[in-house]
C-alpha cells in the first residue's frame, strides 16, 4: 500500500507526457485517458480512507530520504482533488471543444492534479515546493488557455504575484534549512520542540505565512484572484476555485501551523489566521455583491468562503478545525458546481453578464436546477451541507469565546445568499433576453458532471449525520493535525 | 557580508517588481529575486575550504561529511534553477503574446480587467 502513494503523482504525470505522444494519430485518446485516469484516482483515493503510511523513496547512507506521508487530513484531501478532478475531466470533454488544443489541455491538466496530489502527500518542505511550483505554472498556463486580452493580462498579473510568493517561500526553505539543517516535517517539529523557535525562524514562518497566504488568496493578498479565475476556461476555474487555492494555500498553512511550526511554540499563529479570515470573508462577498459578471462574481465569493475556512483553523479548537475542514470539502464542490453552470451559461448563451441574461429556468433546466442547489448551499441553507459546516463553524466560534467572531459569520452569510439571489434572479428566473432566447440545455456529459456535484452536496450533508463533533472522514484529518482535545 | 549581499540582491528584484511598468523588465526582477535566493542557499551550505561533495572510492561516509561542503543545497539549487527556467519562459511566452495583443509592453496600459 505505502509504495502505492507514488502513483497518485507518477499516474497523472505519466499520462501528462503519455497524451501529446499519441493523440496527434490517435484523436480521441485526449478524452478517453484523461476521464479514465481521473476515475482510477478518484478510487485509488476512496480506498485511502481509515489508512496511514509512510512511503520512503531515495534514502541514501546518511540522508534521510524523501518520504511520501499519507494520514487522515492527506486522504480527505485526496479524495477531494480528485473526485472534483474526474468531474471537471467530464465536464471537459464536450466544453474544451471551443477551444483550440484539446491535447495541451489535458496535458496541464494532469499535470496540476499530479502537483496537487503531491502536495497534499509530501513529508517535506523542498517537495512541498516544487510541487506548489508544478500546480503553479501549470495553472499560469491554463488561466492564459484561451489567449485573448483579458486571459493574458490576468496570467501575467498571477504568474507575477505567484512567482514572488514562491520566492518567499523558498526564502523560509532556506532559513529553515540554516537554522535546522532538516527540511523534514517531522524532523522540524521535533527540532522545535527541543530547541524552541528562534529569530530567523520567525522570519521564515512570516515568508510562509505571506507565500502560501497569496496562493490561499487571503485577504491582502487577493488581487490576483478575481481577475485570474473567471479568465480560465470553466473546468479550471471550477478546479482553481474549489482546489488549487485549498490545497496550496489553505492545506500547506493548516499542516505549518498545527504540523510542523506547533501552535504552541507561536500562539499568535491563530490570531493572524482568525484576523485574515474576518478580513477576507468580509471584504471578499462586500465586493461580490456589485459584480455583474457571473464568475468574477463566484471568484470574490471564494476569497469570502475562504475566510470562514481560516476561521474555523484558526480558533485552534477541534470543533473548529472540523468545521473548517468540512467547509474546505464542502466548498469545493459546491463552488466547483457553480463555476461549471457559469461554464454552461456561457457555453449555452455565450455571455456571463447577469445584465444579458434572464429566464433560463426553462430553456436549461438541469443548469438552473443545480445552479440553485449550489447557491442555496453556498449561502447556508439547511439542509444542504454549506449550512451544516457554517453551522459547526458558528458553534466553535461561540464555544470557543469569538461571539463577534460568530456574528459577522452570520452576517456574512446574509450577504452571501444576497448575492446569490441576485444571480438566480438575473440569470435564471427573469423574462428571457435576445442572448438567451434561442438557449438549449447544454450536452450530456456536461449535464452529468453537474449532476454528480449537485448529489454529493445534498450527500456531504449526510456526514454530519455521523456526528456534529465527529462528522466520518472529517474527524481523522483533525486528529490527524495532533490537536489537544 | 556576503548574505548582506544576497539580501540586497533580492530586495532589488522585490523593488524591480513593484516599480518597473515594462512587463519585461518586471520579468527580469523576477529572475534577479531567485538569484538572490539560490545564491543564499548556496552559502549556507558552503564552508571555507571544503572540498566537492564526491564520494571517492575508499573513502568513509563519516570522512567525506567532515571535510566536504554540503550537498543538500546544491540539490536543491539545481532543482529550483530547472523550476525557474520554466517559470521564466511561460513568462517570457505571455509577454510575446501580450505584445501581440497590445502593442505595448507597458502594463499601465494592459488595464481592462478590474472591479
Amino acid at each position: 500500500m505505502n509504495n502505492a502513494l507514488l502513483l497518485f503523482v507518477a499516474i497523472p504525470l505519466g499520462a501528462a507526457f503519455f497524451i501529446p505522444l499519441v493523440s496527434r494519430i490517435l484523436k480521441w485518446i485526449p478524452d478517453v485517458v484523461a476521464n479514465a485516469v481521473m476515475a482510477v484516482l478518484a478510487a485509488m483515493a476512496f480506498l485511502t480512507i481509515g489508512k496511514n503510511g509512510i512511503c520512503h523513496t531515495g534514502g541514501w547512507m546518511t540522508c534521510p530520504g524523501i518520504d511520501l506521508k499519507l494520514d487522515g487530513f492527506a486522504s480527505l484531501m485526496l479524495i477531494t482533488i480528485n473526485t472534483i478532478g474526474l468531474a471537471m475531466a467530464l465536464f471537459s470533454v464536450q466544453y474544451m471543444t471551443r477551444y483550440t488544443s484539446k491535447l495541451r489541455y489535458y496535458t496541464l491538466f494532469l499535470g496540476m492534479v499530479a502537483g496537487l496530489n503531491g502536495v497534499v502527500l509530501t513529508g517535506d518542505l523542498f517537495n512541498l515546493y516544487l510541487c506548489t511550483e508544478i500546480v503553479a505554472i501549470c495553472s499560469y498556463a491554463l488561466v492564459a488557455f484561451g489567449c485573448e486580452h483579458d486571459e493574458l493580462e490576468a496570467s501575467f498579473k498571477y504568474a507575477v504575484l505567484g512567482t514572488v510568493a514562491s520566492s518567499f517561500i523558498l526564502l523560509g526553505i532556506a532559513l529553515v534549512y540554516a537554522m535546522l539543517g532538516t527540511l523534514d516535517f517531522a524532523d522540524i517539529s521535533a527540532r522545535l520542540a527541543k530547541d524552541g523557535m528562534s529569530m530567523p525562524l520567525t522570519l521564515a514562518l512570516g515568508l510562509f505565512l505571506c507565500g502560501f497566504g497569496l496562493k490561499a488568496a487571503l485577504v491582502p493578498f487577493h488581487a490576483w484572484l478575481p481577475d485570474a479565475h473567471p479568465s480560465a476556461p470553466a473546468p479550471v476555474s471550477a478546479m482553481l476555485s474549489g482546489v488549487v487555492i485549498k490545497t496550496a494555500g489553505i492545506y500547506v498553512l493548516a499542516r505549518l501551523a498545527f504540523n510542523v511550526f506547533s501552535v504552541q511554540l507561536v500562539p499568535d499563529l491563530l490570531l493572524i489566521l482568525r484576523v485574515l479570515g474576518v478580513v477576507s470573508m468580509v471584504v471578499g462577498v462586500l465586493l461580490a455583491i456589485g459584480q455583474w459578471d457571473m464568475k468574477r462574481l463566484f471568484a470574490y465569493h471564494s476569497i469570502s468562503q475562504i475566510g470562514y475556512i481560516a476561521i474555523g483553523l484558526g480558533l485552534g479548537t477541534p470543533l473548529g478545525i472540523a468545521g473548517g475542514l468540512f467547509h474546505l470539502v464542502n466548498h469545493s464542490v459546491f463552488k466547483s458546481l457553480l463555476f461549471l453552470n457559469a461554464g454552461a451559461v456561457e457555453y449555452a448563451t455565450g455571455s456571463r453578464d447577469l445584465k444579458h441574461l434572464g429566464g433560463l429556468s426553462k430553456s436549461m433546466p438541469v443548469t438552473a436546477g443545480t445552479s440553485l442547489i449550489a447557491s442555496m448551499s453556498i449561502a447556508g441553507i439547511p439542509p444542504l451541507n454549506g449550512f451544516w459546516s457554517k453551522l459547526i463553524i458558528v458553534l466553535a466560534c461561540v464555544e470557543s469565546g469569538h461571539p463577534w467572531l460568530a456574528l459577522a459569520a452570520v452576517l456574512v452569510s446574509l450577504m452571501t445568499l444576497a448575492s446569490f439571489l441576485k444571480v438566480q434572479k438575473y440569470a435564471f428566473l427573469d423574462a428571457a433576453s435576445a442572448a438567451t432566447a434561442k438557449a438549449h440545455e447544454v450536452p450530456f456529459l456536461m449535464r452529468a458532471a453537474m449532476l454528480v456535484l449537485a448529489v454529493l452536496c445534498v450527500a456531504m450533508a449526510l456526514l454530519v449525520l455521523t456526528g456534529l463533533r465527529t462528522p466520518f472522514l472529517i474527524s481523522p484529518a483533525v486528529d490527524a493535525l495532533g490537536v489537544l482535545k | 557580508m556576503v548574505y548582506a549581499l544576497c539580501m540586497v540582491l533580492i530586495a532589488i528584484g522585490l523593488y524591480g517588481v513593484v516599480v518597473k511598468k515594462n512587463v519585461v523588465k518586471i520579468v527580469i526582477s523576477l529572475a534577479i529575486i531567485e538569484y538572490g535566493i539560490n545564491f543564499l542557499l548556496i552559502l549556507i551550505g558552503y564552508r571555507n575550504g571544503g572540498s566537492a561533495p564526491v564520494l571517492r572510492k575508499g573513502m568513509a561516509a563519516a570522512e567525506l561529511a567532515s571535510s566536504s561542503v554540503d550537498p543538500i543545497p546544491q540539490a536543491l539549487v539545481l532543482t529550483a534553477i530547472v523550476v525557474n527556467l520554466g517559470m521564466l519562459i511561460l513568462l517570457v511566452a505571455i509577454c510575446i503574446r501580450l505584445y501581440e495583443r497590445y502593442g505595448t509592453f507597458d502594463v499601465t496600459e494592459m488595464r481592462r480587467l478590474k472591479g
